[in-house]
């Protein structure tokens, strides 16, 4: 037996829908973290939560890049496939790369399940594989079946604990330790001492398998040259919610977070729900209206308030959006994007809320945008949003997407020291006659909370009169209010940091420029093109409204510029209504991320031309 | 010199200094007066009083009281105050709304406000009529009612306001009216007494489009014969005294006093009976009379006290994490 190094896996873990994929990619995450490699994932399932089963439909993957080297995406092509059925094979093997990897279980490809994966009965596609691919065709079921047959638990029961089996192979070929899991099952099967049994003995079955099983060559795959520090694996959704409760902490502020539930979204209410004891209230709502007017309250009454949904959810908020524009009182709303338009795809990504986020509102009511770009860029995100909700007192929206809110990568987390204190203009009771629309010289009015004697004031929809905020239809002030709202808003972009190129040169033939999801797609594919003596550079947009200020003399030093999105052009449209510049679109709208092959493609494409 | 933060303060304070706009004569200036006149007498800061109201004329209530106040979207009042309530739970919170706002666009919200039970006052101005959008039929009109946007009749089935509160699990229940400025203030001290949300269905006259839709109910010729007014304890008795209701089973039946009824056979109120209380709300058409007072009310925990009861719990058992520890997570790893 021989163990060869690696310095770069992609691992492709599929199986139906209930076959605990989503766990085994998880845990192979957290173990593949501790040993100190980089990582990105990717998990993509099907919207019903029981697909039926053994279809293509049902299946569910979970994609994980891990390497010695730095990782910027959840990879390409993948050099393993771990299939639990014959739909997972055949919906997976065609990307798997020539001459990789496949761990299979033998007893998902019987005629019932040749059939509901649309095989022909008769066809045989474990023997149809072409000989360059290294195959590992494991009757799972059986051994897994053998290795817990002294316990009590029904066959279906037992069965439950075949991706253990699959995931402990998978670490005994990658050379990985056990303890990780070991200890996760253990705490999460405290009160199920047999279904514990069941787990610990599949997932050692699976190891010792590999270790019997004669001739395998095993692969090391050794840390990664990370940056000193403490990390912690973190996903996109786990990230935007700490990210929350740190500003919130950095105000000095209660965190409200008024939510329904919705496919992506709906971890972030369930990770802030689990933080009561830090004051979190959470607040699940009737409806998407009233978790948005809910925190319109809560922000009333002086909390950090937030909602938070998908594109569905941020339709039925419109209204309550305009009105806390219109009141502007500070309001954080995060939409984790997925493919629309109406519902879409649900649990699948896309980019095509920006416009929405943009423009979705009647009247005149610019918002701030903020797009995250990466599962732990979601906290900075989150928090930078709420600083520039409570400071500038507006409603700001949070732009991630289902890729980011699902997939994990290791986090370098902050000192709480670290991070900036947050200051809302909050006002102290005061017996003189208060203005609430009185502005400073950010235009930036100020926050008298319910319950401050002195401050009594009412506020609403209507349009207001400028400092005393009484209703006001006179005509001038409404042209003034418009102007003002929106040069409020245009302020913002004063305390931006300077743009900063990612990599190349500070002028050129070509600008990639990206936001959101995209960061690391680009970053490799822009990478590749350098290397190949392409003059490429690349810059990466979090502020979306208001754009930064400098980001026009940047785009007027390179001759094209290139803007992949995964929609129909949305960030392209901005750029050529704010800076006349003929932004190249490079539109991927499949429900899926981008991978650096693409990106890497369509620069050639542009440069090589030239 | 006044001080601003006193628990004591005058009707006249309690007043904005915004020009009061509602059409000369509508109902909605009398229960505006009654709430100045009573809100200084609940022994409330003023900075501690908040108005939350929807669209609608009965929404631009709070404009014209001198507290914190947010005339916010359309049906979405029970919302908005929910979550100031949450935050905020020290606040006496007023929801101000109307038969359109609270029970069409808004009827999803304020079936679960009252479900959940937060603390809070529900005002509802019914006048069976959309006034702002100049007259179209409300989900309270009757049917048949002929508008600009029913001239044949409206085919919508009422609403019964109360009825649909006491299904929603409402733990106080009440009818008032705004031509009866005494009865219209008792209630209004009722409810800030419960614990929990109060619902309180304000008959109110739109003399524009729907004048006379309670006049059987205020006119002092006519209303002895319809109107029942409850009083905890007392039996149901109506046209001066001569007639009371009775119950035959869980059938009610209108007797007369004059005709070897007494007040030993009547049914007597109990605000706390749900049975009672249900079988009153059915008073609703023309063969009873309409019932005016509390209806129903019962003690069941607030929302927001639970809400902060289970933090207080999660603090007491997890103890309040440090933000390191919160980012560091469970699992961590140092790179050197």
């Amino acid at each position: 037996m021989n163990t060869q190094s690696l310095s770069k896996v992609t691992i492709h873990f599929a199986g139906d829908s209930g076959d605990g994929i989503q766990l085994a990619g998880s845990q192979f995450t957290n173990t593949t973290a501790l040993a100190g490699n980089d990582l990105s994932t990717f998990p993509d399932f099907p919207a019903e939560i029981r697909a039926p089963i053994g279809t293509v439909a049902g299946v569910s993957g979970f994609q994980i890049n891990f390497g010695s080297e730095k990782i910027h995406t959840p990879g390409g092509r993948p050099d393993v496939l771990v299939a639990m059925n014959a739909a997972a094979f055949k919906k997976n093997f065609p990307n798997l790369k020539s001459g990789g990897i496949i761990v299979l279980d033998s007893a998902g490809f019987d005629k019932k399940n040749l059939r509901l994966a649309a095989y022909d009965e008769s066809s045989t596609p474990i023997e149809d594989i072409p000989k360059e691919y290294q195959v590992y065709a494991v009757d799972i079921t059986k051994l897994n079946r053998e290795a817990l047959k002294d316990l009590s638990l029904g066959s279906r029961d037992k069965d439950r604990s075949r991706n253990m089996f699959a995931l402990g192979f998978i670490y005994f070929l990658y050379s990985r330790s056990l303890q990780t899991t070991i200890s996760f099952l253990e705490a999460k099967f405290k009160s199920k001492p047999e279904v514990l049994e069941a787990n610990l003995r599949a997932l050692n079955a699976g190891y010792n398998y590999g270790d019997t099983i004669e001739a395998i060559s095993r692969f090391k795959v050794a840390p990664a040259q990370m940056e000193k520090g403490e990390y912690r694996n973190i996903t996109g959704n786990q990230a935007t919610a700490l990210g929350l409760i740190a500003a919130a902490a950095k105000s000095g502020l209660d965190l409200f977070y008024g939510s329904y539930p919705i496919t992506p979204a709906s971890d972030i209410l369930h990770e802030l729900a689990a933080h009561k004891n830090r004051g979190v209230k959470t607040f699940q709502a009737e409806d998407e209206i009233a978790a948005v007017t809910s925190a319109i309250g809560a922000s009333f009454g002086g909390a950090l308030a937030v909602t938070g949904t998908s594109g569905p959810g941020m339709a039925l908020k419109t209204e309550g959006i305009g009105l806390a524009f219109m009141l502007e009182i500070p309001m954080v709303i995060v939409n984790v994007q997925r493919g629309g338009p109406s519902t879409g795809l649900p649990t699948k990504t896309e980019q095509s809320d920006l416009l929405q986020a943009l423009y979705g509102r009647n009247g005149e009511a610019p918002i701030p945008v903020i797009a995250a770009n990466s599962p732990a860029d979601c906290f900075s995100s989150a928090f930078e949003a709420a600083r520039i909700a409570l400071e500038h007192m507006t409603p700001v929206i949070l732009l991630t997407d289902g890729y980011i809110a699902n997939s994990s990568e290791p986090w370098k987390f902050p000192q709480a020291s670290s991070l900036a204190s947050i200051k809302p203009p909050t006002v102290k009771a005061d017996a003189s006659h208060y203005l609430p629309y009185k502005r400073d010289e950010r235009d930036v009015r100020s926050w008298a909370i319910p319950g401050t004697p002195g401050l009594e004031h009412r506020l609403g929809g209507l349009e207001k009169e400028q400092e005393t905020g009484n209703v006001s239809y006179e005509a001038d002030n409404h042209q003034a209010m418009v102007k003002v709202r929106d040069r409020k808003v245009r302020l913002i972009a004063k305390d931006y940091p300077a743009q900063k190129l990612i990599q190349g040169p500070p002028s050129g033939p070509l600008l990639v420029l990206g936001w959101g999801n995209t960061l690391g797609a680009i970053q490799v594919a822009v990478e590749h093109a350098l290397e190949q003596g392409l003059a490429v550079a690349q810059l990466h947009l979090k502020y979306i409204n208001p754009l930064p200020e400098d980001l026009g003399a940047i785009l007027s030093a390179y001759e094209r510029v290139l803007i992949p999105e995964l929609n129909n052009g949305q960030l392209a449209r901005l750029i050529r209504d704010q800076y006349l510049v003929d932004a190249e679109v490079l539109d991927k709208i499949k429900g899926q991320p981008f991978l650096a092959e693409e990106i890497l493609e369509k620069i050639k494409s542009l440069v090589e031309n030239d | 010199m006044t001080e601003p933060n006193s628990a004591v303060f005058t009707a006249k304070e309690a007043a904005s200094d915004q020009e009061v706009r509602w059409c000369p004569g509508c109902g909605d200036y009398s229960i505006l007066k009654q709430m100045q006149s009573v809100i200084p007498g609940l022994g409330i800061k003023r900075e501690d009083i908040v108005f939350i109201s929807g669209i609608g004329c009965s929404s631009r209530f709070p404009y014209y009281m001198n507290t914190y106040g947010m005339h916010s979207i359309h049906g979405r009042a029970p919302a908005v105050a929910s979550g100031l309530k949450m935050v905020n739970p020290d606040l006496s919170v007023w929801v101000i709304t109307g038969d359109g706002d609270g029970l069409s666009i808004g009827g999803n919200h304020l079936i679960h406000l009252l479900r959940r039970n937060l603390d809070l006052n529900v005002l509802l101005f019914n006048n069976e009529i959309y006034g702002l959008t100049k007259g179209q039929y409300s989900p309270t009109s009757e049917m048949g009612k002929r508008t600009k946007s029913s001239p044949m009749g409206s085919l919508d089935h009422p609403f019964n306001p109360l009825a649909l509160a006491l299904g929603a699990d409402a733990t106080f229940v009440a009818r008032t009216i705004d031509r009866d400025p005494v009865h219209l203030r008792g209630v209004l001290e009722t409810s800030n007494l419960h614990k929990g949300t109060s619902f309180i269905e304000i008959y109110q006259n739109c003399n524009v489009f729907n004048d006379g839709a309670f006049l059987s109910y205020s006119d002092k010729k006519q209303k002895g014969q319809h109107i029942i007014l409850l009083e905890e304890g007392q039996p149901l008795l109506f046209d001066e005294g001569k007639k009371g209701i009775r119950l035959n089973g869980l059938k009610p039946e209108i007797v007369d006093l004059e005709e070897g009824f007494s007040a030993n056979d009547l049914w007597i109120h109990d605000s706390r009976d749900a049975t009672k209380a249900y079988l009153l709300s059915r008073f609703f058409d023309d063969n009873f009379p309409r019932p005016f007072g509390v209806f129903y009310q019962e003690d069941r925990p607030c929302y927001e006290e639970q809400l902060i009861a289970q933090i207080n719990h999660a603090k007491e058992i997890q103890g309040e994490t440090d933000l390191d520890d919160l980012l560091r997570g469970k699992r961590s790893w140092t790179v050197d």
